[in-house]
């Protein structure tokens, strides 16, 4: 198992690796940071645009290679490099990611086990009515962007607070600044924030995982290894979670790393749209700014976030399943 | 369980008078599926809105008329107007247009892709598999949406159809691994063998024997994707890295109409409603496509 978990992992870096790098090409050589300063009024001397460029690694007059390799030194030792509005890379990230980091978690981890609770349900009572009306609902959820659904569940919460008379979803920021009180009403204030974004990256990730896990669990149920643990005298309860559950879940953890992308993604559009400063409204300001540096960095944690999911997904596979360990 | 898949197409085949053909039966275990009939009659439907639509209006998408200003629907314009007095009709309709556009090519262009990328690297296995193997697991790492973001800008101001070409290049990686893992099975068979010691080149066999033979799978995946492409070509273009401005997608619509849509739900509502419904259809389609070509998925759970 050890060396199991030891050989991923050297994939896993090396693959953070390789990503990160593809991210800082691709960002270096499509984004355009001298445009920033081009066609001011009163016009920068191109001189005064290349010390500044310079300053910053993120001068196009000098080589990709060149400044790939001034980046990999200064990410080596811990330093992602400055924005163009001369921030630390390092604060910024360190001020937003938790922002990110708390909505992706708890969307993450909520999506998944609810999603695989419906999909176990809707399997074992298949077309029964749960199982109808929640296919559906999962088809419709899967059928519609974040975006959309994030602005839909926007409106829903504005028009019920205006019929409800007080402000109970609040659409805007992860807490309300000015506001003064105990611990517990600052604790319930971000909760009120906290809702409505979640809820809408989480909605797709229970679709998601309902199809693929009822899938699975159908296939399950009607299972040989399933029917001899019932003739053996297991309750059926006993054996759907004891034999069941165990065998359908495993697919899932493969789908777990895919998603995760998937809802990084999600992250991306649920900051922007309720104004939330995490990681995915950065990548948005970053890309429209030209920001080399900014956009590797958020290149970097996804690449991160993803294989860490991976990761653990493979763990997971390894622990459920003895067959795994023995490759 | 096994034997049960097996029985059931011989059972189907004795009740029915003549024999059927596999595409017959096809045809008709698809049209028996409700959800995918109805997902059928609305694709197609958002067809025929999007492309014989535009002629039942006077307006056209790119005009302006200044004597309407963010008027509701009407008569003269039937989904209203937006602020500076475009048709929001005859705009959603073109943005409907541009979307199923984008979709389908998109889908036909990485279904193929990863039809090649997946038969080559199961078929000729060893260092092809593991180097494409790995390109597959390195785009799968970074998320689509964000390198396409990032290489917006090279398409800015240029056409469209570069936008079409990125989506494609990052959406095929899962499917070619689909394609791969049936690949393993399908050389084993005699009949990609024979091919083989006949001297068969690996360029036909891949061509004239793999693809034919996981057809169906890149049939439904090729529907499927075509879903997935809309939504990520509507993602982009929502934030403002996809389609550019003149020209518009559904995305942008949404974009554009989100800001007041509160007071004036006419600028964002049609084109929300176009974009989930062909979605729905579309997945709809695919649903009944995999039952279609593989009744096994289901009647195996149903007993």
């Amino acid at each position: 198992m050890l060396t199991f978990i030891y050989k991923r992992f050297l994939n896993l870096v090396m693959l953070v690796v390789l990503a990160s790098s593809m991210g800082y090409f691709l960002a270096a050589s499509a984004l355009d940071p001298r445009a920033n300063f081009e066609g001011r009024n009163p016009p920068i001397p191109e001189s005064t645009i290349d010390h500044k460029l310079d300053a910053l690694n993120m001068n196009t007059k000098t080589p990709i290679l060149e400044r790939y390799v001034t980046w990999v030194k200064d990410v080596v030792h811990g330093d992602l490099g400055t924005t163009l509005s001369e921030n630390s890379v390092n604060d910024e990230i360190s001020r937003r990611i938790w922002v990110s980091l708390r909505l992706l978690l708890i969307g993450s981890i909520l999506g998944s086990i609810l999603g695989v609770l419906a999909g176990v349900f809707s399997a074992v009572r298949q077309y029964k009515f749960f199982d109808r009306s929640f296919g559906i609902i999962s088809f419709v959820l899967l059928s519609t962007p974040v975006f959309l659904l994030a602005i839909l569940l926007k409106f829903g919460a504005i028009n019920l607070n205006s019929r409800i008379g007080t402000t109970f979803f609040y659409t805007v920021g992860e807490y309300t600044p000015e506001l003064s009180g105990g611990t517990w009403s600052l604790f319930v204030n971000r909760l009120q924030h906290l809702i409505l974004p979640t809820l809408s990256i989480t909605l797709g990730g229970v679709a998601f995982y309902s199809r693929y896990q009822r899938n699975a669990m159908l296939d399950v149920l009607s299972s040989d290894h399933l029917r001899t643990a019932r003739a053996k005298g297991l309750t059926k309860r006993q054996a759907l979670f004891k034999h069941g559950l165990r065998v359908a879940i495993l697919p899932m953890t493969t789908f777990f790393a895919y998603s995760f992308g998937l809802l990084i993604t999600g992250a991306v559009f649920t900051e922007t749209i309720f104004g939330w400063n995490g990681m995915g409204q950065w990548f948005i300001i970053s890309v429209q700014a030209n920001d080399v540096n900014a956009v590797s960095a958020i290149v970097l944690f996804s690449a991160v976030l993803v294989l860490m999911s991976g990761f653990i997904a493979d763990v997971a596979t390894a622990a459920l399943d003895p067959r795994v360990r023995l490759r | 369980m096994s034997i049960l898949v097996l029985e059931i197409p011989s059972i189907e085949e004795s009740t029915s008078t003549e024999r059927l053909s596999r595409s017959q039966l096809v045809r008709r275990r698809f049209f028996r599926h409700k959800l995918a009939v109805f997902g059928l009659i609305t694709l197609g439907l958002m067809f025929v809105l999007a492309f014989i639509g535009p002629y039942f209006s006077k307006h056209k998408w790119d005009e302006l008329d200044f004597f309407y200003l963010l008027q509701p629907p009407s008569r003269e314009h039937y989904f209203g107007t937006t602020q500076i007095g475009g048709d929001v009709y005859a705009l959603t309709l073109h943005g409907l247009q541009k979307s199923l556009i984008i979709g389908l090519l998109v889908a036909v262009f990485s279904t193929g892709l990863a039809a090649m990328v997946g038969a080559f690297a199961g078929y000729l296995s060893g260092r092809t598999d593991r180097v494409l193997m790995w390109l597959v697991d390195l785009l799968l790492v970074l998320p689509a949406f964000l390198i396409i973001a990032i290489l917006s800008p090279l398409y800015r101001g240029k056409t469209w159809l570069v936008f079409v070409v990125l989506l494609a290049a990052f959406g095929w990686m899962i499917t070619a691994r689909i394609i791969r893992g049936m690949t393993f099975s399908l050389r084993e068979r005699d009949f990609i063998r024979a091919a083989r010691y006949m001297g068969v080149p690996t360029r036909r066999i891949v061509f004239h024997h793999l693809i034919p033979n996981v057809a169906s799978i890149l049939i439904i995946d090729a529907t499927l994707n075509v879903g997935g492409a809309i939504l990520t070509e509507t993602s982009l273009s929502f934030l403002g890295f996809g389609v550019q401005p003149p020209d518009v997608s559904l995305g942008t619509l949404i974009a554009e109409g989100t800001s007041s849509a509160l007071t004036y739900p006419w600028l964002f509502s049609f084109a929300g409603a176009a974009l989930i419904l062909t979605v729905l259809s579309v997945s709809f389609i695919g649903d009944g496509l995999r039952d279609a070509f593989d009744p096994g998925s289901i009647k195996s759970a149903k007993k």
